[in-house]
């Protein structure tokens, strides 16, 4: 590592990564520890398949059906895998109801502890040092950063992720959209309202 | 341990910038490296705490100046020689 290089040349600085990166794949794979078509599945089920659409059906069928929030506020990932939402939860899941009282929010301030299995990779800004270091101290703060403001007698709970307890939060159903279906509602549930920075979409955003 | 990772509570590091459509990852080496993480620990030569505790053990500096792949790259690097999978030659 050339630290000197650091601050002006970013450039050079992303193709030294990209050369350790094919350098590692090459000698992985010359090893036999690891086989490029599976890193290319690995890579496409990131891409196409596990992503926070699985969150959102999760979080529709939490409003749709009573039975299932209570069962998924008890175990989520057992609740989850048992309405065959996912195959198999691999970690602790823990989900975490927003009331017109309590809205909660998901951080993870070690590293970036992020519940995959339901809402893929973390992004970028979840990952990053601003947010690791500022949800526990200014969520409110943060949460402006989204351009999302709460009532001010809202409490704010914060969730500090780790590697064995992950989070995800069931914000509250939106205004109209009684009779509404689990595919529908999930229309309106975002990314960012399971992670607590953000807040479902009004349903008059949403085309009948 | 109380390494720079241990982040809950500092001061200084900005505004959080949410990038509007973020894609899974902004380039391709991004996916290979995941993947490479992936697979390798699959693999159960080393743990979760064991591969947490080498990001953790980056020099502080390198921690906050490299994107979250960045030390990926390089947390797997550093465990394969540590484990004896390579030697560092080899790389």
């Amino acid at each position: 590592m050339h630290e000197h290089e650091h601050h002006h040349e970013q450039g050079s600085e992303l193709s030294e990564t990209q050369l350790r990166v094919r350098a590692l794949e090459t000698i992985l794979t010359e090893k036999g520890y690891v086989d490029p078509a599976a890193l290319d599945r690995i890579v496409e089920a990131y891409e196409t398949r596990i992503g926070p659409h699985i969150g959102a059906r999760v979080v529709a069928k939490a409003w749709s059906d009573a039975g299932f929030k209570r069962g998924l506020l008890v175990d989520a990932a057992k609740a989850i895998a048992a309405a065959g939402l996912v195959k198999r939860v691999g970690e602790h899941l823990i989900a975490v109801e927003n009331t017109e009282r309590t809205h909660n929010m998901v951080v993870c301030t070690l590293c970036s502890c992020y519940p995959w299995d339901v809402l893929g990779l973390p992004p970028t800004w979840y990952k990053s040092a601003p947010y690791r270091s500022r949800a526990v101290i200014d969520p409110r703060g943060v949460l402006a950063d989204f351009g999302v403001t709460l009532p001010k007698d809202t409490e704010i709970r914060v969730w500090d992720s780790t590697a064995e307890t992950r989070f995800i939060v069931i914000p509250m159903r939106p205004a109209g959209t009684e009779g509404w279906s689990e595919e529908k509602l999930a229309t309106l549930v975002t990314r960012d309202c399971m992670v607590g920075t953000g807040l479902p979409k009004p349903a008059a955003k949403v085309q009948p | 341990m109380n390494g720079v990772h241990d982040m809950g509570g500092m001061h200084g590091f900005g505004p959080v910038k949410p990038e509007k459509n973020e894609p899974p990852f902004h380039s391709k080496w991004e996916g290979r490296c995941l993947a490479l993480n992936r697979a390798m620990s699959f693999a159960k030569v080393w743990n979760i705490d064991q591969s947490r505790a080498a990001i953790e053990n980056l020099p502080p500096h390198l921690y906050l100046e490299m994107s979250y792949y960045q030390r990926w790259a390089l947390r797997l690097q550093n465990l394969l020689v540590e484990y004896g999978l390579v030697v560092s030659d080899e790389i």
